[in-house]
This record gives structure tokens, sequence and C-alpha cells, in this order.
């Protein structure tokens, strides 16, 4: 027995003809489906076709002609005398949901909307094929065409569904459909800039109005169902959809081509590793620092080089600050409130920046994290928000100009504060090139960092001169030997801990530090996301 | 024409939370609870010396966050729930 062939079920809608009528598909009987627009050639090649198998085919199955303008609709039915419902599909959402290119597009129906066949433009084969076929669908007699008075063959014409502009909006229609979020109205006259800062929903900068043509456009930017749940998000624990990163990713400036980065960037932050409740909560300044990899870096035009860590690039920008605008406005962190840094710092606007691979001697911070080099990743690091400089302009070895990375690090946190947790250390292309030019490893640079900030025991401990420092309880010693004094104590806890990445400008002998918070299980661990590949 | 945003928050109706009845005077089982803070132990040990002069007769116990980063996990704030009459959190650095 021959297995049924498998048929697409075409979407369903209802759409008025020119007449008033009400025509919704599937029909409960085989359909006939044709799209047309006025000023398409080819289309007026189909439609006295299209009338006659009305005519003939009509009491058992249902001819229906969609026109895309509705002026050129009624036009149609005047210049061809039809009979055939025309039904108006002006507002094109028909069209763009059956996704085709061109005009005439012929589809052939079951009843219950399985798809049968489906052609475009005019090959008379086709056509005469397609007759034939419903002939013997229905047991009716096929109409009587004269097959030889047409054209062999004619191309048909762009739909209007996929011209410049007008496809964009369709795609924002349909996803808009998909949108649940509430909807707030203004008074009338009531400023929408005043509005949003009154009811503190900006970082104390003014945001893009999510409108909801705006956050439909930016959800073009991803394939996810704008209701899909990505988190749970602290302090307040609430569930952050799609939808919801769309209308803060609005708000911040995003582009729709960055919303994929920022997905990422708030799965990898509302994670347990990396702890946000904490990163916002601590009486430190500490932030999300975003750090972007692989091929996503180019298309959207992020900025890796001059400025890297400053302002100016709107993906850099924009990405930091729709991820801290999430934790406000979905996460409730608020300053005064859970987020309670006593100086806070101005990266908590938004620290975000991509690593200049093709400028790095070594492999990229994704390849080292075990991502493939060609994967767009995203890396967020619990670290202070803001970037130190290191000055070093003499150095000409690797071995002298990794000492001084060190020295410079060596003020992470407090200079007599060692084991200390994860940092993160960016290279500038100058540095990278005298470290390069030796064949230093990361692994060698993490080294010679650890053995020119390693203290003996007796600098670290607090005394009256400095009262900071590691107490002897931290190392389980009552009353210390002279030999445990001078045990030597590294600045990290381990050399993993010292991140390191390429960025900046190619002039400048400078590289940059992000000193760290408290890290590991009891604080807060990077996490790495791969991003959404979109087309 | 009106305008129209689409609400970027989790659209939590605001709740208002009532503080518990205040009961007077202290009585029965104190909690003292440190969070991990460096030197929290000082000032716990301090003020569970105050009570104990002030108020003579409570019972005081103690309990600490395993790190001040982090909420206290749900097992602790049962066991806290449970076992006191009244809680002091206290902050040190």
């Amino acid at each position: 027995m021959a297995e049924p062939a498998q048929t697409t079920t075409l979407p369903s809608f209802t759409l008025n003809d020119t007449a008033g009528g009400r025509h919704s598909f599937p029909t409960g009987r085989a359909a006939l489906l044709c799209f047309v627009k006025e000023d398409c050639p080819t289309c007026g090649i189909a439609m006295p076709l299209l009338e006659a198998f009305h005519v003939a085919f009509g009491k058992h199955l249902d001819v229906l002609v969609i026109g895309q303008e509705a002026e050129g609709n009624r036009t149609l039915v005047a210049r061809h005398s039809m009979t055939c419902p025309m039904l108006d599909d002006s507002a094109l959402a028909v069209s763009f949901a059956y996704g085709f290119d061109s005009v005439p597009t012929v589809i052939l129906a079951d009843g219950r909307g399985g798809e049968l066949r489906r052609f475009s433009g005019f090959v008379r084969e086709d056509w005469k094929s397609l007759c034939e076929h419903m002939a013997e669908m229905t047991g009716a007699t096929a109409p009587s065409i004269d097959w030889a008075s047409l054209p062999q063959w004619r191309a048909g014409c762009g739909s209007k569904a996929v011209e410049p502009g007008i496809a964009e909006r369709l795609e924002a229609q349909a996803r808009g459909e998909r949108m649940q979020a509430r909807r707030i109205e203004l008074g009338e006259g009531e400023d929408v800039f005043e509005f949003m800062f009154e009811r503190g929903l900006t970082d104390g900068l003014p945001v893009v109005p999510p409108t909801p043509e705006r956050v439909a456009w930016m959800l073009t930017g991803t394939r996810r169902d704008p209701r899909e749940v990505i988190a749970t998000v602290p302090p307040n624990l609430a569930p952050l959809t799609i939808e919801k990163v769309a209308v803060n990713a609005v708000m911040a400036g995003c582009r729709p081509e960055y919303l994929p980065v920022v997905i990422a960037a708030l799965e990898a932050v509302c994670t347990d590793a990396f702890n946000i409740h904490g990163v916002m909560a601590t009486t430190w300044g500490a932030t999300p620092v975003i750090v972007v990899n692989g091929p996503i870096r180019h298309r959207l035009g992020m900025n890796m080089g001059i400025m890297a860590l400053g302002y100016g690039s709107r993906p850099n920008a924009t990405i930091g600050r729709a991820v801290k605008l999430v934790l406000r406005n979905v996460g409730g962190s608020r300053p005064g409130d859970i987020e309670r840094s006593a100086l806070g710092a101005i990266g908590k606007f938004t620290t975000c920046f991509a690593e200049w691979e093709e400028r790095s001697p070594w492999e990229p911070l994704h390849v080292e994290r075990g991502f493939r080099k060609e994967e767009s990743v995203v890396t967020v690091f619990g670290l202070e928000a803001g970037s130190r400089q290191i000055a070093d302009q003499t150095s000409r070895t690797a071995r002298a100009l990794v000492a001084s990375l060190g020295l410079g690090l060596e003020a992470c946190w407090h200079p007599k504060q060692h084991l200390a947790g994860e940092v993160l250390l960016v290279i500038s292309p100058e540095h990278a090139d005298t470290i390069a030019r030796d064949e230093w490893s990361k692994a060698q640079v993490r080294d010679r960092i650890q053995e020119v900030t390693a203290r003996p025991l007796r600098e670290l401990l607090p005394d009256e001169e400095c009262g900071e420092g590691i107490p002897l309880k931290a190392f389980g010693i009552k009353e210390p030997t002279p030999e445990q004094l001078e045990q030597r104590i590294p600045k990290f806890r381990s050399a993993e801990n010292i991140n390191i990445i390429v960025a900046g400008g190619e002039g400048g002998k400078f590289s940059a530090i992000f000193a760290g918070w408290v890290s590991g299980p009891m604080g807060s661990s990077s996490v790495s996301r791969r991003i959404e590949e979109t087309p | 024409m009106k305008q129209v945003i689409v609400d970027p928050t989790d659209e939590r109706v605001p709740i208002r939370r009532t503080l518990a009845a205040r009961a007077g005077r202290i009585a029965g089982r104190v909690a003292l609870l440190d969070i991990a803070k460096p030197r929290g132990d000082v000032l716990m040990n301090r003020l569970a010396e105050r009570l104990a002069e002030r108020v003579p007769g409570i019972e005081i116990r103690r309990y600490r966050k395993p790190t001040f980063t982090k909420p206290a996990p749900e097992e602790l704030r049962r066991k806290i729930a449970e076992e006191s009459d009244f809680v002091i959190e206290a902050l040190a650095d």
C-alpha cells in the first residue's frame, strides 16, 4: 500500500473580497489560491484562466484569487469581468505568511489546507497540467481553453510582500502578534522621555521609548520566541522573557542584530556561578564586564581598537547598557536599593567590548575556553566597574614588560591583599607585539606575573603602619615561625585567575586591568555563552 | 494621538510588606546572624555580651551565612525561623 504523501499545512486566514464577502481558508473543500497584483502583466495572463477554472470547477472547489493592492484588485475585477472572488490582502499579512517571492503564485490545497502543489509565474504546461489535475479531482469537465494561443513562458513579478521596507515591516508585525508584555498608555501631551525618568526606568540618561513597533523591530534580531523565558533575574527573581530583553534593548539604543549578544550575556549573568545578586549588591563597585569574541564582532562593527574600553561605539555602548537596564527594570537592582556600591564607578552604565583576535599572538579568549574560533561567544566577568591603565613605554623584552604589568596588577583590591581571584588584563597591540617578539605564551605571561608579585607573608600582614592585609588566621597560623614569615605568597590564588585578552589602539604602550571582586564559588566566576547565529 | 510604550519591568504589582507586630520587650530565643563579613564575630560577640547584661534570661543562638555575597540559603532561613523569636542580622567590616 502506498504511503500517503506528506503535505505541508498552509497558514489559515480570513479575508474580505471586493464585494464585501468574507472568506476563510481552509474552506473545508479543495481550494485553488492564486496571489496576484494589478501591475504584473503575467498576472494579466493568469486572470482569464482563473475565471475559467472558477466557472468550470466552482461547484466542487473554491477558486480564491488574492490581490495585493486594494485599488488594483478592483481594477483587475473590472478589467477581466471576474465573477470569481477577489480577496483583499493589501495588508500583505497573508502574502508574507505564505512566504513566496513572485506573483502569480498558485497553490492547490486539499480541504484541510494541506498543500498539494505550488508554482509561480507562467509556464503554460504547469497551468495546463493544473487544469487537468482539477478536472480529475472534481470529476467536472475541464474548461475549453485555447492553450496554443497562450505564451509558453512568462516570468512572474516581485511580490509586494518582499519589497524593501515592506518586508521588514511585515516581519515586525508577524512577531508583534506574539508579544504579550503590558502596554502603558501615556496621558495626552505627556512627554515620553520625562515619563521614563519619573518612573525610574532609566539609568540616569535618556532612553529610546520602547514603542510596540520598535520592540517588534528589535525582535527581528532573533529567531527565538518572544515568550521564551531565558532566565530568572535576581534580586527580584523575576522571569526574563526574550520580549523583556528586547524592550530594554530598544531603550538602551541597540539595533536588532545586537539582540542575540544581549540575550547570551544575560543568560551568562543570571547563572549561579556568576552570582549577579552579589555583583550588584556589593558595597564594592563591581559590574558585569562583557567581552565579545568571534565573527559577530565584525558583523556588528564592535570596537576592539582605539578607545575599545571607552566610548563612541554603538554596539559596545548599548549592549552593555541593555544588560544593565534589564538588571534594573526586570531584576530590580537600583542604586540605594539592592545595588549598594559605596562609590560605584562610571563603568556601571555599560562595560562591553570585543577582543581584537586578529591582532593577538595568542588564541582568543573563547577558544581558550573550549569554543571553536568561528563561534561567536560572550564572556561575562564580575569585576571592578572601570579599567585602570598601566604605562610601560620603555621595556623592550617580554620579561621586562610583563613584570611591569604584574606590578600594575598588584594594586588590584589592595597591594597587601594577595591570593586574589579573577582579574582581566587587556593588553594593547604594542605591548602584545613586544611580548610576541620573544614568543612568550599566555602561560609564561601568567607565571611571570605571579613571580614578580609574590611577597613574603610578613609584608602582607595588617600592622600599625597599614591596617589592611591578610590576617595570620587566614593561614591557620597563631604564632608564625621566621620561615613562615618569609614564605612568598602569590598575588593570585591561581595563575589561571589572570584572564588575558588583546584590544586597543595600535599606538600607545599602555595596557589596562579590570580588578576583581570576590571571586570563585564564594563570589562570582566568569561565564561564557555561545551567541545565537542569525542570518 | 496617545503614545503607547511597552512595559520594560517585571510587571509585578508592588506589594507593600507589613512589618511583623512589635513585641514590646525582648524575651525568649534571640538569633544573632553573622553575614560572614570580616570581623562579624567581633560585633556579634559584643552584641551577645550586652544583650546578656541588659536582658537576663534570654537564650542567644548564633548563626552564620556561608558567604556575605549571596542571600542566606533557604535552609538557614527556615532554621532561624523555627528556632528563634527574634533575629539580629548584622553587617561588619
